[in-house]
């Protein structure tokens, strides 16, 4: 049987705020537990919530950046359930009316297609506290520093059909929030969370299958794994003649399963209601304006820009533009070397996110900084080094670290473009190769094209790599006739 | 002394007739001696209290005292009191030291009063008789085997005996106003929004409003001028200025349009109290009011909108109480689950926890439309009744509570005949207008009160409109002959 | 309306409350008597009426984005039933 593969995501995003949403609490992460958990984290009897404008701000930012509808009056609501991780036995949220409605993002698929995803909504809500599960006699510990802390959680249209989709929706929201500066998305300290509702229905049927949510995947590499276990096990299910039921499960990253949490006894009945401590939230058009304003570049214009002004492929465009950090360091390059920006993009996307990946690094911790490549395009540009050259340079930058103009200075790389220089190196090749230089100068046009190159690896060699290759070239032509 | 008013009270500190230790001195040596028949406090703060007496005198000596620094009142045991027992009455709070002041308490504090002690009242302010406290009920001054109502009741009562002054109630169906009119004082409810909700003990947040319970209007002028104000600690509270309160209570009432909705002296209304009323409505004629029949429709539709909304508030305000971080915890507990029902279980009276089952029913799936929203829309008629009736009278006029004092367990067992016995006070929380209780006159030896309502933010003339009355009555002077 | 035990056993478990067996059944019939009093909504024409959540038609007022919390873990925890190295305990979590 021939199935499709329907997948929808739940993405949380930790706004930055300085304060919690509802509490003037500091939302910095790793603090002792409970040392920022003010009256208000924590329930206490009497206290009232009160709402931060930055997180209201940082809302609508990410409205404007989905093209969504900003709603004029929003809603708080209470989520009732019981849990310890959550102080107050409600969490806050919205339900009828979230601050932003329908909107979309375009995501940009391996083989280079893109594809259009629908945002259904994204509301403004409280993050719960933690249960730590060490031992403490047979006891949880809570620690409600997070408790309150301004969360956005995005919901997206079901559109999706694959792992690698969901993936790549999940790097396009992660992009476009730290374009916009409203969460650091630092998915290894929660900042950003995916739930992914997952589904299978046979080819060409229109209704959806029964869905299972998995809760609370936190980097892009377990998504598509977490995604990929559960489709195998619905299709292994739906396969045998079994229905899905609908159900939360977690992923266990050491099995590779995914696994039902403890079913809770009683369907979830989280008797959702306006709270009354929260009066309707109003963003006037005044404010959405001034909002507006204040928007950075976003990836998609970034990209366009990229093609039409710096002249990228859309495949370099669009690699570099996929994350802000990048983007600029991309841009830093290009400004310090002053050299072609297409030099520049293979040496940002190729070498440096290569040396990257290698370690396991990301932009925001790069060893070689902007300025740092910048320096050392700059030499490749104005052909003080050949392209070999700087890829060693580029190696000592890595790990000692230095200017590339230092490191050629101190060890003599600087590239040799005297012809007289040149000239004795390719006399000496030639003086040593007699036999090849016979070959050579047998051979037809086609073939000393092949055999030249010979002549010029020794030249290279001999230099220790510093001879202009181009010159190289010149002079060999000339001298073999 | 202790039958003066707040003001005349006022006026002796600051002529230096008497300190504010002796004076809080006699208060407290009247709750030890009084308060064991009425049971009026749940905690008496002799130690503090005195301290704060000796502070205000010594502010008085240094020149910079408020009208009411020295004065001593007593708080609703619902308000926090930061380093004493806030327990709103409830066996899951008997351990509870409230780790702060709520802003009424925090107001009253700067403006140099003296707090006796926290007063006695139904748990979490749910019950209109006092009897579903954990620390046993309050006895109404005037009849002991009477209620003296609730939820105040212990303020109300405390009030009446003369134990103090003044005192706080917080009114979320009528708290403040039924057993100030159970026990024969003025109790006011202000504008939803005039007073901050900041450490006052949710019930149901989007009804409950605090507000002072005393002898007076001039009283509770004073008071209000200490308690009201827009406070950024509560974001429903309303940022309009606050008005002298005391500066128009000797207005003239000639032209006053006084509405009388007809639904409030319907059948249900005992005979007895309605003639008080009337006789009280009389006077009002007799000042120069002008009387105008009104028509409220949707009153008998308040009760059971409102047995919707502040159940279903309440269910969830009151989830917090779960035995983790404050509060009573179950012993033993064997999972998780058993720590919540356990702690909640025995925790909760009876009637609380009939209340949160009514509220989480309400809110359920399947269900939320039939009632909760049903509900609200039926608020919305209440209210639209009310801003209807205002546009052609100044202040609306009616009973406070069907009856006069009922006696002690009469309607314990009957939660759905002590609701009805709410009708006149739940639509003004409903809409979130003020009104006031004064005292106006005596059925079968127990007092009766006439409700005033006004207006949005209209306070100031209430106690303009009740402090004529009460120039012309003394009903508000009289003191159950046991405390007199 | 009336309740049935079934639907107060449920409630209450929503709720998280312990009733007693020997509660269910007068339970039962005092919350179905409370339902009753609330039944007379349903005879309210509210077509078209907005429903009414707040007394006020204000709107939200917004507070400034700054830390103003210290740290009061220590007083804080101190009305608290059980709590370890900073953490208030329960019995244990199980997901």
């Amino acid at each position: 049987m021939s199935w499709e593969v329907v997948i929808g995501l739940e993405v949380h995003v930790q706004l930055a705020t300085q304060s919690k949403i509802f509490s003037g609490s500091s939302t910095e992460f790793g603090a002792e537990p409970n040392t920022q958990a003010s009256l208000i984290d924590l329930g206490m009897p009497g206290v009232l919530p009160v709402l931060n404008a930055d997180a209201v701000e940082k809302a609508v930012k990410f409205g404007l950046g989905i093209e969504a509808e900003i709603t004029p009056k929003s809603v708080f609501a209470r989520k009732n359930y019981f849990y310890p991780d959550l102080p107050k036995g409600y969490q806050i949220s919205q339900f009828e009316l979230p601050i932003v409605g329908k909107g979309h993002i375009e995501i940009t698929l391996e083989d280079g297609t893109t594809k259009r995803i629908g945002v259904t909504r994204a509301h403004l809500e409280e993050d719960a506290g933690k249960s730590l599960h060490e031992d403490f006699h047979g006891m949880s510990g809570i620690d409600l520093n997070r408790a309150g802390t301004p969360l956005l959680e995005i919901v997206s249209e079901p559109d999706m059909r694959s792992a690698k989709e969901a993936v790549a929706y999940a790097k396009a929201i992660h992009s476009l929030i730290r374009y916009l500066g409203i969460s650091d998305g630092d998915m290894s300290q929660g900042s950003m969370r995916c739930d992914c509702n997952v589904s299978l229905r046979q080819k060409g049927e229109e209704k959806f299958g029964t869905r299972r949510e998995i809760k609370n995947v936190n980097s892009f590499k377990n998504v598509e794994k977490a995604i990929n276990a559960e489709i195998e096990w619905q299709m292994d299910e739906l396969e045998s003649g079994r229905e899905i039921q609908q159900a939360t499960v977690l992923y266990d990253v050491n099995k590779d399963k995914t696994f039902a949490m403890r079913s809770k006894e009683e369907a979830n009945d989280y008797r959702y209601f306006p709270d009354p401590d929260l009066l309707p939230l109003e963003v006037t058009e005044a404010v959405i304006n001034r909002v507006r304003q204040s928007l950075p570049e976003l990836p998609t214009q970034k990209i366009e820009r990229f093609m039409a002004e710096l002249e990228l492929s859309d495949y370099d465009a669009r690699v570099l533009a996929a994350d802000r950090v990048l983007a600029d360091y991309f841009e830093t390059v290009v400004k310090e070397s002053g050299a072609k920006p297409k030099l520049c993009a293979n040496w940002v996307s190729v070498e440096l996110l290569g040396a990257l990946n290698k370690n396991d690094l990301d932009i925001d911790s790069s060893p070689v900084s902007a300025e740092q490549l910048g320096g050392l395009v700059k030499r490749i540009a104005d052909n003080t080094i050949s392209g070999k050259i700087a890829k060693q340079i580029f190696e000592e930058l890595w790990i000692n670290g230095g200017t590339a103009d230092s490191i050629i200075e101190a060890k003599g790389l600087k590239q040799e473009t005297d012809t007289g220089a040149i000239e004795a190196v390719v006399d000496q090749v030639i003086a040593e190769s007699a036999d090849q230089v016979a070959q050579y100068l047998a051979a037809d046009d086609n073939k000393r094209k092949k055999l030249i190159g010979y002549f010029v690896g020794q030249t290279m060699k001999l230099s220790k790599g510093k001879a202009n290759p181009q010159m190289v070239n010149q002079i060999l032509a000339k001298k073999l006739v | 002394m202790h039958t003066k008013t707040l003001k005349a009270l006022s006026d002796a500190l600051s002529a230096g007739e008497l300190s504010s230790q002796e004076l809080t001195q006699h208060f407290l040596d009247r709750i030890k001696q009084h308060d064991p028949g009425v049971n009026s406090f749940i905690t008496v703060t002799e130690e503090q209290a005195l301290a704060q007496a000796k502070a205000a005198d010594e502010q008085r000596a240094a020149g910079n005292a408020t009208a009411l620094t020295g004065v001593p009142i007593a708080h609703k045991d619902i308000f926090c009191t930061q380093g004493v027992k806030t327990s709103c009455a409830s066996k899951m709070l008997d351990n509870f030291i409230a780790p702060y002041n709520a802003t009424v308490v925090e107001k009253m504090n700067d403006a140099g009063i003296v707090t006796l002690g926290k007063t006695n009242m139904d748990e979490f302010a749910m019950g209109s008789s006092n009897e579903t406290s954990f620390y046993g009920p309050v006895k109404n001054p005037w009849s002991t085997d009477h209620v003296p109502g609730g939820s105040s009741g212990g303020s109300a009562a405390a009030v009446a005996a003369r134990l103090a002054p003044a005192a706080t109630g917080t009114d979320t169906g009528g708290s403040i106003r039924q057993p100030a009119s159970l026990c024969g004082i003025t109790g006011l409810k202000p504008t939803y929004g005039r007073v901050s909700r900041w450490g006052m003990i949710a019930f149901a947040s989007s009804l409950d409003q605090a507000g002072p319970m005393t002898q007076t209007a001039e009283d509770a002028a004073l008071l209000m001028n200490a308690m009201a104000g827009f406070d950024p600690k509560d974001s429903t509270s309303t940022d309009i200025e606050v008005p002298d309160y005391t500066a128009d209570l000797n207005q003239p009432l000639n032209g006053l349009r006084i509405g009388l909705p007809k639904q409030f002296f319907e059948d249900g209304l005992d005979a007895e109290v309605g003639k008080v009323v009337q006789e009280a409505i009389a006077l009002y004629e007799k000042l120069g009011a002008t009387l105008v029949d009104i028509e409220l429709p949707n009153t008998h539709l308040s009760i059971p909108a409102y047995y919707v909304v502040a159940p279903a508030e309440a269910s969830s305000n009151l989830s917090r109480f779960d035995g983790v971080r404050f509060g009573y915890r179950c012993k033993d507990p064997a999972d998780l689950e058993d720590l919540y029902k356990r702690s909640r279980g025995e925790g909760f009276g009876e009637e609380v926890k009939r209340r949160i089952m009514i509220g989480t029913y309400a809110l359920s799936a399947g269900y939320y439309d039939a009632y909760y929203l049903k509900a609200q829309k039926v608020r919305r008629l209440i209210k639209n009744d009310f801003d209807e009736a205002f546009k052609s009278v100044d202040v609306i006029m009616g009973p406070t509570s069907p009856n006069a004092g009922f006696k002690l367990g009469e309607k314990a067992s009957d939660p759905v005949s002590m609701y009805l016995s709410d009708i006149y006070t739940i639509s003004v929380n409903m809409a979130g207008l003020p009104g006031i209780s004064i005292p106006a006159g005596l059925s079968n030896r127990l007092p009766v009160g006439l409700q005033i309502i006004g207006n949005y933010f209209d306070e100031a003339r209430l106690l303009n409109v009740a402090h004529r009355y009460q120039q012309e009555t003394d009903w508000h002077a009289q003191v159950p002959a046991a405390f007199a | 309306m009336a309740l049935d035990k079934e639907d107060v056993i449920k409630i209450a478990h929503l709720a998280r409350l312990q009733v007693a067996d020997s509660e269910v059944e007068a339970t039962t019939e005092r919350l179905s008597s409370i339902l009753g009093l609330i039944e007379q909504l349903q005879a309210a024409p509210t077509d078209g009426v907005e429903p009414m959540a707040h007394p006020t038609d204000a709107v939200q007022r917004l507070r400034e984005d700054v830390v103003t919390e210290t740290n009061h873990r220590e007083e804080y925890q101190q009305i608290a039933p059980a709590t370890e190295e900073g953490l208030y305990l329960v019995p244990k979590v199980i997901e």
